[in-house]
């Protein structure tokens, strides 16, 4: 049985409590973008952009049986963390569970204060760009 | 000289991320000395009036104020009061050279020089120009230590060129150009040369006179003194031929629906209520690095960019962008093939503010091959004890992205 975008949030949240030190957060994040699965290079084009201010994301998408899968990549190792740790919670999800999830976790983490304040990681592009592909495939 | 001088910044005795806060983004903003908060503090306690108008006390009062910032501020550069125009930044003192000036004396097929170093502001308003008035930019190209080839330049004065815009000191690179050679060389073909000193204000004395330069602009903020304030300098006899830049109270002598004169300078170009306790800021933090000295700045802060120079080294894999050999303190640097960014928020975290990114200064990086970088700027209020944690930090930084 798949574990549901909230359990997987959870999960993450839980991860991420293990670490006092932000520092060490910071770390993990990034250890898990290194871990990213490679987006093959096709998508490594403008047309698959998600563009903040220094960081670059590749995202894509596509749909079997009701669900989303996601694959991306980034110019920076911070960025990669975060879209590794979105495609965690939710490739392989069904597209009406990605419409409806708050994705409360990033706020859990406790890296929020930095990561969405900072227009220059696009971190709500990000999010926004994935669930515009599962509305788009949403019927 | 340095705990007396940090005891005048409350700013900088605050931590962040639980760490003693460094803040090495200088060159992005400085930070302001007590007697700079003093100075807005008592305009809005004791005298806020507007100026210029009212015969009543804090009217006088304020207005007096305001009047003495200016000849500080022409005191400082050696100009007369009549060349100072208090205006919002550099970005306004080029935008107001660009209106004023160039659309009257511009026209088709002359030449604008500006160079690859340039900050966004001080290449935008002159592309907008010459595309107006089929007019000509050209680019002096810079060499990979990041200086202006002077030759290339040289070649490119002919009597086609009207006018030359230059930053005395690069925001981006640090790199302090000859300037008074330049400009010696461009008034030899007849063009009038605007100097961007958003980044030479903060860390060296400029004179006006001394250079010739035509025109000079420069940021109040970079400078110790509040936001939103900053001077273009003019010489009168180039001013006075300028149009109004804006219309309204102030640069006015009379209105009449038969045909309004204009006041004479410095406000001809200040129009509507000024930015009064701005530019009274202005004054107070020019007196503050007067009482320091900007020979003693300078000296400090040139030890201290040698100093930070060879400890970067430390680092694996720095590669400094920007090793001219006249510098003003700042420190752009790439580490191996790691992202400015991830630099940057992995220094925060540890309590250390840099800035990362282009700077504003896309044609520079272009020329570099490079998207970016990381960029300490130092000003006389940081210490070896910071560059020293800066490196460490650094070093806990790479080792965690490699
Ligand atoms: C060299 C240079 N020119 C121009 C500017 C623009 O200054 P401001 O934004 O204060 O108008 C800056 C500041 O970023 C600068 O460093």
């Amino acid at each position: 049985m798949a574990l549901s975008i909230s359990e997987l949030e959870q999960e993450i949240a839980e991860e991420f409590d293990l670490f006092e030190d932000q520092m060490e957060k910071y770390e993990y994040l990034i250890d898990v973008g290194k871990k990213l699965a490679p987006l093959p290079v096709q998508y490594l084009t403008d047309d698959y952009l998600v563009k903040g201010c220094q960081s670059k994301v590749w995202l894509h998408a596509y749909h079997q049986d009701g669900r989303m899968y996601y694959e991306a990549d980034s110019n920076t190792a911070i960025t990669k963390g975060i879209i590794a740790l979105l495609i965690r919670v939710l490739s392989g999800q069904k597209t009406q569970d990605i419409l409806d999830c708050p994705l409360g976790f990033i706020d859990r983490i406790n890296l929020r204060a930095h990561l969405s304040s900072q227009r220059s990681n696009g971190l709500s592009a990000m999010v926004q760009k994935m669930k515009a592909y599962a509305a788009a495939y949403h019927q | 000289m340095n705990d007396s001088i940090r005891a005048q910044f409350p700013i900088l005795h605050q931590t962040v991320k639980g760490r003693p806060l460094i803040y090495l983004d200088n060159a992005a903003t400085s930070q302001k000395p007590l007697a700079v908060i003093q100075a807005i503090d008592d305009y809005y306690r004791q005298y806020n009036s507007n100026i210029h108008r009212g015969a009543h006390h804090l009217a006088q009062m304020a207005t007096e104020q305001y009047e003495a910032a200016r000849q500080t501020v022409a005191d400082h550069i050696n100009a007369s009061v009549r060349e100072i125009n208090f205006v919002r930044g550099t970005t306004e003192a080029v935008n107001l050279v660009a209106n004023a000036y160039g659309r009257k004396f511009i026209q088709a097929g002359d030449e604008i020089i500006v160079s690859e170093m340039e900050h966004h502001s001080n290449i935008v308003p002159w592309q907008m120009l010459c595309e107006e008035k089929g007019a000509t930019l050209r680019v002096i190209p810079i060499t990979d230590s990041g200086e202006l080839v002077q030759e290339a330049y040289l070649a490119m004065l002919s009597p086609k060129t009207k006018l030359v815009a230059v930053a005395h000191t690069s925001n981006a690179l640090g790199t302090i150009h000859p300037v008074k050679e330049m400009i010696a060389a461009a008034h030899a073909v007849g063009a009038v040369v605007f100097i961007d000193g958003a980044q030479a204000l903060p860390h060296t004395s400029i004179d006006v006179q001394d250079l010739d330069c035509d025109f000079l602009g420069f940021s109040g903020h970079k400078v110790f003194a509040g936001t939103g304030i900053g001077v273009l300098y003019g010489k009168a006899a180039l001013l006075e031929q300028m149009n109004p830049y804006m219309g309204g109270g102030e640069m006015i002598k009379t209105v009449s629906f038969r045909g309004t004169t204009y006041n004479d300078l410095p406000y001809k170009f200040e129009a509507g209520t000024p930015h009064i306790e701005g530019g009274i800021s202005l004054g107070a933090a020019l007196k503050y690095v007067q009482s320091i000295g900007l020979p003693v700045i300078a000296a400090y802060e040139n030890e201290l960019l040698q100093y930070a120079t060879q400890a970067i080294q430390a680092v694996p894999g720095i590669q400094l962008v920007g090793t001219a050999a006249q510098k003003a303190s700042v420190l752009s640097f790439l580490i191996g093939g790691i992202h400015p960014y991830d630099v940057g928020v992995l220094l925060n975290e540890q309590g250390i503010a840099i800035r990362t990114g282009h700077h504003c200064c896309q044609p520079l990086m272009e020329r570099f091959g490079i998207e970016g970088t990381c960029r300490a700027s130092f000003a006389f209020y940081n210490t070896r004890a910071e560059v020293d944690v800066l490196v460490q930090a650094l070093q806990r930084a790479v080792k965690i992205l490699s």
